[in-house]
């Protein structure tokens, strides 16, 4: 549990001024809604399901993707439920991905109820438990700068967990439909040909 | 000398251009995970539970690669959600490769549950399922299932038979000695 919290708009917004040619994915939930508002664009791949994936989903892109770098922001509710995932992590290395939590102690979708880390549940420290050579904790200015600089510089792979106020979000809604979600993410990396006519 | 299926599911993961091969071990996929493990060009990466290569293939699929998930019969349970809500939803393509328990000849009781329920929920969540007995008929499916997998965006998983595998004769085959009490 900690105290000090920032605002989860705010926050993606400062991430995402650094993204370059970064792809996201999210985890279902306030996630969807936070990269929509702060940064809508087709190699974003919006999960509408599939909870505790977002991961195991970042992993298999950067493992493919390896010129570029990968970046999954996700809720605390979704990291829980697919921890074993930042084992696997942990054992692949992969040098471009980058696992952003942002952890709001509450299960936002289904009513805010209190999830694992409001209890003390300290995500930053079961991805290091697991093997992850870089983990961080973000509740203010000063280390929000850190992972900021981290994302644009360090040698990944690298866990963060950002505490966030439990605050409504505005919805900004991206589309619901994942074949269009999925074919405009590989369009965007791979071309069109490529994308539809896979070697 | 490996199983002969397994020299043929390797050959044909190269000529499909398999990059990725997701895994929980079982001893059926021993000889096929050693020689991905052992293969340069592929990413074979091991995982705590089967669920996270659905995630992981639909992952690699995004980023332009293809893939393959191995897993043992009883971990199909794990992957439903994440195939129903991810690979169905968004018809990502999805190769499965399923080594069955609790199917001929099995020696623990609590294999056969969920062994019995592998093809049907499969099929309840749409995946095209072929289930094979002999290694002809492994090397068949597998071809065919790569290419409905990644031509045609389908999800197959290749069912292979605990008669083609053998029934693993519980402990006895790794103890030094067993005694019962």
């Amino acid at each position: 549990m900690s105290d000090l919290k920032l605002n989860r708009g705010d926050v993606m917004k400062k991430i995402m001024g650094v993204r370059n040619n970064a792809l996201v994915i999210t985890g279902l939930g306030s996630p969807v809604w936070d990269l929509a508002a702060s940064d809508h664009r087709p190699d974003n791949f919006y999960s509408w399901g599939g909870m505790g994936c977002a991961i195991s989903m970042g992993l298999g892109c950067a493992l493919a993707q390896t010129d570029k770098k990968v970046w999954v922001i996700t809720g605390d509710g979704e990291a829980l439920m697919g921890l074993g995932s930042l084992a696997t992590v942990a054992a692949q290395r992969p040098t471009n991905l980058a696992i952003i939590v942002l952890d709001n102690e509450h299960y936002g979708e289904t009513g805010m109820q209190r999830t694992h880390t409001s209890y003390g549940t300290d995500i930053a420290a079961i991805a290091a438990g697991a093997g992850i050579p870089k983990t961080m904790t973000v509740n203010d200015e000063k280390t929000l700068k850190e992972l900021t600089t981290a994302l644009s510089s360090s040698l990944l792979p690298m866990v963060a967990v950002v505490k966030v106020t439990a605050s409504k979000p505005n919805l900004v809604l991206p589309s619901r439909d994942g074949v269009y979600i999925k074919n405009q993410f590989r369009q965007a990396v791979l071309g069109a040909t490529e994308a539809m006519h896979s070697s | 000398m490996p199983d002969p299926w397994t020299t043929e599911a390797h050959r044909l993961f190269k000529k499909f251009n398999i990059k990725t091969v997701g895994y929980v071990p079982d001893a059926g996929l021993t000889d096929l995970i050693n020689s991905c493990e052992a293969d340069n060009d592929i990413n074979a990466v091991v995982m705590t539970t089967e669920e996270e290569g659905i995630g992981l293939s639909a992952g690699a699929w995004l980023g332009g690669n293809k893939s393959a998930v191995l897993m043992q019969s009883s971990g199909v349970g794990n992957t439903v959600n994440a195939i129903a809500s991810i690979i169905a939803s968004c018809q990502f393509p999805l190769f499965m490769i399923v080594t069955m328990r609790g199917q001929f000849g099995e020696s623990n009781p609590w294999q056969i549950p969920m062994g019995q329920a592998v093809a049907p929920v499969l099929k309840s969540l749409g995946v095209q399922v072929y289930e094979v007995q002999t290694d002809q008929e492994a090397a068949e499916a597998i071809e065919a299932g790569l290419k409905m997998a990644f031509v045609s965006n389908a999800a197959v998983a290749v069912l292979i038979g605990q008669k083609l595998i053998g029934a693993k004769s519980f402990i006895a085959d790794v103890a030094e000695e067993v005694t019962h009490v």
